[in-house]
């Protein structure tokens, strides 16, 4: 079984992030590091290796960025993938989730994968479900917000939360399946996996080489338009009640709760 | 009454728990040419002065096996615990990279163009004119020490050098009286220290030579400098410096730095310190406030007084339409000449930087000497390595470097400056002033320093001044942590040793002084305090302190007051940007 | 025809509150930029009452299919046939997975643009801007599409539902759609299991959180527990507590616990530190009780109560259980 891992590289956190004043945009220099949530899908790939219900010939990260994303691929391949992957064109610069779920498509489909995994949204919030986008072109099934995956003949059993509580689904391999962050703890890479990371083979893409339609992908091949950025809304100063009479004090706090249908 | 915090300590035995022999078997462990502990000034230039030396000697480099150079950073990066004012001599730039010109430094803010010293008064400013020598920056460049951290980190992976962040180095390797060689940090492990799903051992790092560049507090190099016996008889001072970023709207023109104002000048208080305000290019501003940890009073807070600071009418207006964004606390250690360590060196290792005391206080400098120093310790290294096989047991070559040079010199100028403020600030300043007209000769002789944590404190009224957070001007403790960078899992073990039951005194001063908010006196006890006539009233009392280590930035300040600060898991605490 | 076809999620022959609030949103847009607003329900045996019922809430026509319930690709392979089919400008999506496994696979099946966790819809010159939140909620971005149709998934609780449109019955009419090969890969083998008593507070419409100003660890069963069993939600904890051992650490809330969005958060002796803001500020609705006037609470909260909240919060138990009926 091959297994492909999809990871991102997003800014940190923790650290706060700006709007640029000078350009209106959003400041990207700032720190980054691999998706915590694709750790838990690496963790995910490296148990069902581990696990001896399935024969894992090899565990593949694959990223789409600018140079700097190289680093999640890293990071993935010392917390256990053998190899991995990386697109890398200036004419994917600016790119949304279309043209990115089309793009990490085609690497995807020059790997030939069995399973990919994935974590199920990325912390710069800036896209969920690009699994769903990439099964799609993938002709695979696939399943967000897994919190439980076990391997069986040529299939996976999930579990994963959906609206009206946790659903058991089973899929059919090969699968695209976006884990959610409680599916497992992810190991720390031990010093001799960081260290020895670097050597691990990596292949640089370019857009050439998957065949990926250049007027696909990049800001004119997206769908979407960022119209503006503005400050949130001013939020409306909030009541202040003092409580002096309890009794009162109750009564305006169950009118206030009812007026907004919250006691429902 | 009054209590010194050093009669509180907790029990550790610093050689005994972070000193020993490997244990691991050769599998496990990793060997490498040289280890380098501390991804900053320091620890980054001997690395990449080393690596620029083995590219001339091919056949040392390949002797030293697959990794000729490692360090290891606790920080999430090289730069991330990094903080500073600063403004920066460019002597060891240049030597490093010679080819680089400063207005390509990435980490840099443009040259100082004018400086002003002004010494505070509540409602106004005197300026000291002419600029007093201390404080004359011509020539020197405004920079982001977390952004030096990050350029240096670079180039040194450029060169080969293997830069492992969120690894800490936790225990010195030491074998027959030579060092082998550190050991890096377990990580996942639970609030007792109990082992997790995910946890991993740390690694023994094998090494012909170890440089220990810590910074200040620096754990390893506390531990080496008491089994090795190479500290001075004057024990090691610090300053507590809270820093923050601003994005201004109107440009700043000069390098400032202020004197008096809202410090107290009495002996009583013993608060020396002063603050800075330097430009960071057109749009922001790096201000900060410094203080040496041997004040006096308990409710004293230097993030507070920081705070307070900000509420004058002349910096209210240097920030006017600005927007805080970035926050950062760190100690300075402050001994200078006579803390320095009698010896820089053992078998098998060398200190550098700050955790050998290598800063000039009085003078505000620290970044390029700790450069100078990791490049003198690369070269001495180097030299060695080529002489013979085997653990590099003769760094004498290094200490006679740093002795010969500028970094010696010039602390030893200023050797007397900063002990003579126990006096209080005039007496202090007046001696001071004689000292720096003389060039040091005058008084000379030999003030000793004094542990900060045998001062003893007593609970006074300085935390009536502080202004309320408006979060928009001033701001709490809580925010500014946020700010930092600071998202530490709050499973993580306590890496904070202290007494947890000591006298009312010692645990409000560690309340105050803490600039995370890691320490706190039980609410039951400051409610009742309030009740009874104040905390003053209820000196002597002993109380519970809660610890929330997960707020802890690592500045260090607990060491310095009778705590201990042990490195937390490789990856926690802060991610300073621009500090 | 340009227009706009709404999901409805259902389960139990139920409508799914989110949808409604999506199939209003619609039939509100469709006012403003012209062509209609419908809806398509997937599943078996889906009633024909219930897709009448969409009517009240504005769409005008509803598509019905048989397909496996509670997937997403089968909804793909339907919705991408009605908007080849019929042209249709948006497809808009509530709050929800499905809503967001669906549309993500409708943006490759029709090379789409797609924007996620919305949090309004403009009409701006006959066309939508989505709107969104980012950077922890400290900005928004105004999202348009260069080309159609343009998808919208709604955030949590984002669209209102409104029930007073017309008040007739949608049409229905049913469609036959081809299921591509690898819908059917994936199989149901057991639909909305609940587990009991560990609740997912991140689900929760509703939550009662409570912080160091409950004074003692009994508060939580004491005054929490009540008050959110009162209301119909869970119970949530600040850091603080959570260190202290008051409560669970699944409940914890904040930049090292967990972020929500419910519809109402009360906040029972919370300071309002920023660490556990950023875990809820997106809540639509935050009551705060403390008795400390400046608690930083109190700035963003949209309902401050300064106060007592050992005195507070049974009566407040007590009259919210007699509103609701007992």
């Amino acid at each position: 079984m091959k297994i492909c891992v999809l990871v991102k590289q997003v800014p940190d956190a923790a650290v706060e992030k700006r709007v640029d004043s000078g350009s209106g945009r959003l400041d990207r220099s700032g720190e980054t590091n691999l998706n915590p949530f694709d750790t838990h899908a690496i963790e995910a790939a490296m148990q069902v290796k581990e696990g001896g219900k399935a024969d894992v010939e090899e565990i593949v990260a694959v990223t789409m960025g600018p140079d700097n994303a190289q680093r999640a691929l890293h990071k993935a391949v010392s917390l256990g993938a053998d190899r991995s992957v990386h697109l890398s064109d200036a004419a994917l610069a600016g790119s949304d989730v279309c043209a990115t779920g089309y793009a990490l498509a085609r690497v995807l489909e020059s790997e030939s994968p069995d399973l990919v995994l994935l974590g199920q949204q990325s912390d710069d919030g800036e896209c969920y479900t690009i699994g769903a986008v990439v099964a799609d072109h993938l002709k695979m099934p696939s399943l967000t917000q897994v919190i439980k995956m076990d391997v069986g003949d040529g299939s996976l059993r999930c579990e994963r939360q959906a609206e009206y509580g946790y659903d058991t689904v089973d899929v059919a391999l090969p699968a695209v399946i976006s884990v959610g962050d409680a599916i497992n703890e992810p190991r720390y890479p031990s010093l001799k996996a960081i260290m020895g990371a670097k050597k691990k083979q990596l292949d640089k893409k370019a857009i050439s080489d998957l065949g990926i339609e250049a007027d696909r992908v990049g800001a004119d091949g997206s769908r979407t338009s960022v119209e503006a950025i503005n400050p949130p809304p001013a939020k409306q100063a909030g009541e202040i009640i003092e409580d002096e009479d309890t009794n009162q004090t109750v009564e305006k706090i169950v009118a206030w709760l009812d007026e907004r249908k919250l006691l429902a | 009454m009054a209590v010194a915090p050093i009669e509180f300590r907790p029990p550790v035995d610093s050689v005994k728990e972070f000193i020993g022999p490997p244990q691991d078997s050769e599998e496990e462990q990793i060997d490498v040419g040289v280890a380098i502990v501390g991804g900053g000034p320091a620890g980054l230039s001997c690395a990449i002065r080393l690596s620029h030396l083995l590219e001339t000697e091919p056949k040392l480099s390949e002797s030293l096996g697959e990794v000729p150079v490692a360090l290891v950073e606790k920080g999430r990066n090289a730069g991330s615990h990094l903080m500073s004012g600063a403004v920066m001599r460019p002597s060891a730039m240049q030597e490093l990279f010679p080819d680089l010109d400063p207005s390509d430094w990435p980490f840099a803010f443009g040259k100082v163009e004018k400086d002003a010293v002004y010494f505070m008064t509540k409602r106004g400013r005197i300026p000291l004119k002419p600029t007093p020598p201390p404080f004359r920056n011509e020539g020197n460049h405004v920079i982001s020490i977390a952004q030096l951290g990050r350029f240096l980190a670079e180039k040194a992976e450029e060169a080969g050098v293997y830069v492992l962040s969120e690894t800490a180095a936790t225990k010195l390797l030491v074998e027959d009286d030579v060092v082998r060689g550190v050991r890096t940090g377990d990580k996942g492990r639970g609030r007792e220290g109990e082992e997790l799903s995910n946890f991993e051992p740390g690694t023994e790092v094998t090494a012909r030579a170890t440089v220990l560049a810590e910074g200040t507090q620096g754990h390893l190099a506390g531990a080496a400098i008491r089994h090795f016996d190479l500290g001075s008889d004057d024990p090691p001072q610090w300053e507590l410096g809270v820093k923050e970023v601003w994005e201004v709207p109107k440009p700043l023109d000069r390098v400032i730095h202020t004197l008096g104002w809202p410090l107290r000048f009495s002996p009583k208080y013993r608060e020396f310190g002063g603050s800075w305000i330097y430009p960071m290019g057109e749009d922001k501003i790096s201000i900060g406030f410094v203080t040496g940890l041997d004040y006096r009073d308990a409710t004293f807070s230097v993030h507070d007084v920081l705070q307070e600071f900000k509420t004058h009418r002349f910096v209210r207006g240097l920030l006017e339409g600005g927007k805080r964004v970035g926050w950062g606390a760190k100690t300075i250690p402050s001994g200078g000449y006579w803390a320095m360590p009698d010896k820089l060196w053992a078998p098998g290792l060398a200190i550098a930087g700050d955790s050998a005391s290598m800063v000039n206080v009085p003078v505000l400098k620290g970044v390029h000497y700790a450069m100078h120093a990791g490049i003198y310790a690369a070269e001495a290294i180097f030299e060695q390595l080529k002489r013979a096989e085997g653990t590099v047991t003769d760094l004498s070559a290094y200490d006679e470097r740093v002795r010969g040079s500028a970094i010696d010199k010039e602390i030893y100028r200023s050797r007397n400056m900063r002990q003579v403020f126990s006096k209080g600030f005039f007496a202090g300043g007046a001696l001071a002033n004689l000292m720096e007209i003389s060039g040091g000769r005058f008084p000379g002789g030999h003030f000793q320093t004094e542990n900060d944590a045998e001062v003893d404190v007593f609970v006074g009224n300085r935390s009536k001044s502080y202004p309320k957070p408006d979060g928009n001007l001033t701001f709490d403790k809580l925010s500014s942590v946020f700010l930092s960078g600071n998202a530490t899992r709050d499973d993580a073990p306590n890496h904070i040793r202290i007494q947890e039951q000591v006298p009312l005194e010692v645990a409000l001063m560690w309340q105050n002084m803490c600039p995370a908010a890691v320490y706190q006196v039980p609410e039951e006890v400051l409610e009742e305090a309030e009740q009874n006539g104040g905390l003053k009233s209820m000196e002597g009392r002993t109380v519970d302190v809660q610890v929330t280590p997960s707020n802890c930035v690592q500045c260090g300040a607990i060491t310095a007051k009778g705590g201990r600060l042990t490195p937390p898991e490789g990856g926690d605490g802060p991610n300073y940007q621009l500090a | 025809m340009s227009g706009i076809l709404t999901y409805a999620l259902h389960y139990e022959n139920e409508v799914n509150k989110n949808s409604l609030g999506a199939v209003s949103e619609a039939a509100k847009l469709a006012k403003e930029i012209g062509g209609e607003a419908h809806a398509v329900v997937v599943g078996e045996a889906v009633s024909d009452g219930l897709c009448q019922s969409l009517g009240a809430y504005g769409a005008s026509k509803v598509y019905r299919a048989q397909a496996p319930e509670g997937l997403a690709q089968p909804v793909v392979d339907v919705m991408a046939k009605l908007i080849s089919d019929h042209g249709y400008s948006y497809a808009l999506f509530g709050g929800g997975l499905l809503g967001f496994e669906i549309g993500a696979g409708l943006t490759a099946r029709l090379n789409a643009g797609v924007t996620m966790e919305v949090t309004e819809v403009k009409a701006v010159a006959g066309k939508l801007v989505a709107v969104r939140p980012i950077l922890q909620d400290s900005a928004v971005v105004d999202s348009g599409y260069v080309s159609e149709p343009g998808i919208i998934i709604g955030r949590l609780n984002a669209f209102e539902a409104d029930a007073s449109s017309n008040g007739a019955s949608a049409d229905v009419e049913d469609v036959e759609v081809e299921l591509s090969e690898w819908s059917t890969k994936a199989t149901m083998v057991t639909r909305g299991e609940q587990r009991g008593a560990e609740v997912n507070i991140e689900d929760a419409d509703t939550l009662v959180a409570g912080g160091r100003g409950l004074g003692k660890a009994d508060g939580f069963a004491e005054l929490c527990e009540p008050l959110a069993q009162a209301l119909g939600g869970a119970v949530a904890a600040t850091r603080a507590v959570v260190d202290a051992g008051w409560y669970s650490y699944s409940a914890q809330i904040g930049q090292t616990g967990k972020t929500v969005a419910p519809k109402l958060y009360l906040a029972a002796g919370i300071s309002g530190a920023i660490q556990h803001k950023v875990g809820m500020q997106a809540a639509e609705n935050i009551v705060a009780i403390n008795k400390d006037p400046n608690a930083p609470i109190f700035e963003f909260s949209d309902l401050g109560v300064v106060g007592d909240l050992n005195k507070i919060m049974p009566k407040l138990t007590e009259a919210v259980k007699a509103k609701k009926g007992g």
